[in-house]
């Protein structure tokens, strides 16, 4: 039996990982996968937490989570088409002006 | 029924207001006139009804609605018709009437919309008049109070494009403004003290008190009330406005500046009769003010050089003697002055406007002379006015002025009555030789008729009527609707007085003993019947003829025979002369004293110190906070989608940190 607390330093660790990406990279793609990691990252937790309870809440929350997160990514990378389309570019840093 | 009274006035003031401008003259001028008749006809009847009623109970009430209603306070709008205000309406819409009349044929040349503009005042005015002398307690009577005031000042700038105009009308209303500031606290304090501001109320509550001999309530209520009195009547020290209110239109100076308006502190003195007796320290200060304010004006008018100057002089001059008589507690008689001097005073007014309208808006009488031929009619009318004012036996400022005298002198006020009879002979004097210098002697200025049409003061006028002006050397006199209304009120000049013949002449004071129950007194003068008294009433009516005709007859010596003696006079007492032509500095003297001293902290003070540091600094400074601390938050804002989550990121763990570590 893996303890509760190995599933939540995976998570955390993942979780890291994922901000990490976030803020460390330049490529509107790779921040979007970031993202994904973080999300995986809670839903870890809630799993873990679902089994350590006994109960099935923490699945329900996570089928939840993940249809979120196929919704974003629908959207996410059809936004980023579009600023591709706009900038020729897929940095982050080049949409810093808040209105043009 | 008496609320259609002032209801009348008031429907043509909103026809003109509002449609009069597509009317044409005939229109607007008609109905105005029509409805100041229909509020005449009204009037009369209900006048006609109080005299049906039995003489003690002679009081028609009408309340319209609640007005106000605060806790124990309860203001009806309710109007009362008693014999004070019977005589008032009746002199209200009668020469309102005529004064209408008169100016549809004054007025003629104003374009239509301006006619109609003109009409609509002179309506509102009535109405505001007419709620003012019906008043049953003093907030409906300030209503009308302030209402006129307005009126008065739209029609003394009713030419607002001169300058002079536009600065009288400012002038007046803001004069106004400081008596009417009394009148309220006069009000405030009787409420107060006495918990009702309804006429009849109040003299019951009063009159049931001893008269205070030390100066108290009462006292206190009635100065502030008569302060008001002297901002609307035109008695020192608020009394400049008048003069400069002549700037108006001749028929308003009639109206307004003559006959009605300015005799309604005159007559608040007479609705609060009760008041004002209970108040002998007040009584001693209107006295004294009226007979001083008689004298100053007389002498002033003496060496004015303005037609209408002389005679607004000779308004506040003769308002003096009515407050000289409301101070000696002749309330009859103050109020018989100001009924006969509306008829005279109006007839000289409307008559001043029939030669400025025929010389073309020339208003200076050393520019007249000889227009007795051209101008019968109102030559004869004005010579009429004239006699009736200067007191000549039979007419009827005769027997008005001749009881105020006599009251004074009964009363025991011997210094008042000798000022009152200078008084006297400074009106009999200053109207003869306006007389004389108008229309006696040779024509001193022919410009405007002999046809040398460039004449500057003429120019300068937007005003009066050009209607000869292709009929040289030939003077209109009055056309027929103001030769009507001259000659109804000359008529009224000589007539007037009959309906207070006093006792001495084995008369009968029909209109005195009108009047008595209406001032709520008791037992008063009127009763002394004893035969020294008459003795007494006729020697000093004979004192009074001599004075009048004395008077003419050094007008006649004077500016008639020897002209030359006037210049030499003025020559001789020149420092005098020009203390008087100046009008006693008073207005130079204001200037300094309260008028610069205003402007310098208004302009220092208020307005370059408080407004524009203050009130501008606070606006501009919640301006520049807003702008410069949006410049330092601005930076946050880079746009950077990273730098956001960063700091969201960095949020979250100070939050979750404080949290776990706590």
């Amino acid at each position: 039996m893996i303890p509760l607390s190995s599933y939540l330093i995976v998570s955390a660790v993942l979780f890291a990982i994922g901000t990490a990406g976030v803020f460390l990279r330049r490529n509107l793609i790779t921040i979007l996968l970031s993202v994904e990691i973080m999300l995986n990252a809670v839903n870890l937790t809630f799993v873990a937490f679902g089994r350590y309870r006994g109960d099935v809440d923490g699945q329900i929350i996570t089928f939840f989570v993940m249809t979120v997160a196929a919704a974003e990514a629908a959207v996410g990378l059809a936004l980023i088409i579009a600023l591709f389309r706009h900038r020729e570019s897929l940095n982050p840093d080049a949409f810093t002006s808040l209105k043009w | 029924m008496l609320a259609l009274i002032p209801l009348f006035p008031l429907l043509g003031f909103v026809i003109n207001a509002t449609l009069g401008r597509r009317l044409p003259k005939s229109v607007s001028g008609g109905l105005a006139s029509g409805w100041m008749l229909g509020s005449f006809a009204v009037s009369a009847v209900a006048v006609w009804q109080l005299v049906g009623l039995p003489a003690e109970a002679r009081v028609i009430d009408q309340s319209l609605y609640t007005w106000l209603a605060s806790d124990d306070f309860i203001l009806p709008l309710a109007f009362r018709l008693d014999q004070l205000s019977a005589v008032m309406i009746l002199v209200v819409t009668g020469i309102g009437s005529l004064i209408h009349i008169y100016s549809t044929a004054y007025m003629h040349d104003e374009v239509d919309s301006e006619f109609a503009r003109y009409f609509s005042y002179l309506n509102l005015f009535a109405a505001f008049m007419l709620v003012l002398v019906l008043g049953a307690s003093f907030p409906v009577m300030f209503v009308g109070w302030e209402g006129v005031g307005l009126c008065s000042y739209l029609l003394i700038g009713f030419w607002f494009k001169k300058q002079s105009a536009s600065d009288a009308g400012k002038k007046a209303f803001v004069v106004n403004r400081i008596g009417d500031y009394a009148f309220i606290l006069g009000m405030l304090a009787l409420f107060t003290h006495f918990g009702t501001l309804d006429f009849k109320a109040l003299a019951g509550v009063v009159g049931a008190l001893p008269p205070e001999a030390s100066f108290g309530i009462i006292s206190t209520a009635t100065l502030l009330l008569f302060i008001g009195a002297t901002g609307k009547s035109a008695q020192i020290p608020l009394y400049t406005w008048l003069p400069d209110a002549m700037e108006g239109p001749t028929p308003v100076s009639a109206l307004i500046h003559a006959a009605t308006m300015v005799t309604a502190g005159v007559y608040m003195i007479g609705r609060n009769a009760v008041l004002f007796s209970h108040a002998p320290q007040t009584m001693i200060i209107v006295a004294v003010i009226g007979a001083a304010t008689a004298l100053m004006a007389g002498t002033i008018g003496l060496v004015q050089n303005d037609i209408k100057r002389v005679l607004a002089y000779s308004t506040v001059s003769q308002l003096g003697l009515m407050f000289l008589a409301m101070g000696v507690g002749a309330f009859g008689a103050g109020i018989f002055h100001l009924y006969t001097h509306a008829f005279f005073k109006a007839c000289l007014f409307l008559g001043s406007g029939a030669v400025i309208h025929a010389l073309h808006g020339e208003q200076d009488i050393r520019n007249m002379g000889g227009l007795k031929k051209s101008l019968p009619i109102t030559f004869y009318t004005f010579v009429i006015a004239s006699l009736a004012i200067a007191g000549f036996p039979g007419f009827a400022g005769f027997f008005s002025k001749d009881e105020i005298l006599y009251e004074t002198f009964a009363e025991g006020h011997t210094l008042l009555w000798v000022v009152g009879a200078a008084t006297s002979l400074l009106t009999a004097t200053y109207m003869f030789r306006l007389v004389y210098l108008t229309f006696f002697g040779e024509r001193r200025h022919d410009a405007p008729a002999a046809g040398t049409a460039a004449h500057p003061s003429h120019s300068s006028h937007p005003s009066p009527p050009s209607h000869g002006h292709g009929a040289a050397s030939h003077l209109h006199d009055a056309p027929p609707a103001m030769a009507f209304a001259l000659i109804l009120l000359a008529i009224g000049s000589v007539l007037a007085g009959y309906i207070g013949i006093p006792h001495a002449l084995n008369g009968h004071n029909a209109l005195g003993a009108w009047l008595e129950p209406a001032f709520g007194l008791h037992a008063s003068a009127e009763g002394a019947t004893a035969a020294e008294h008459l003795d007494l009433e006729r020697t000093l009516m004979l004192v009074s003829s001599v004075i009048a005709i004395l008077g003419i007859a050094v007008a006649t010596a004077i500016w008639l025979r020897k002209r030359a003696v006037a210049d030499a006079m003025a020559r001789t007492f020149s420092p005098l002369y020009k203390l008087l032509l100046n009008k006693y500095y008073v207005d130079e003297l204001y200037d300094a004293t309260i008028v610069q001293p205003i402007k310098v902290v208004s302009q220092r003070g208020l307005w370059r110190g408080f407004d524009v540091r203050v009130i501008d600094g606070a606006v501009n400074g919640t301006g520049a906070l807003v702008s410069g601390g949006a410049a330092v938050l601005r930076r946050l804002q880079t746009g950077s989608v990273r730098a956001y989550a960063g700091s969201l990121f960095v949020g979250v763990v100070l939050v979750l940190g404080y949290y776990l570590w706590r």
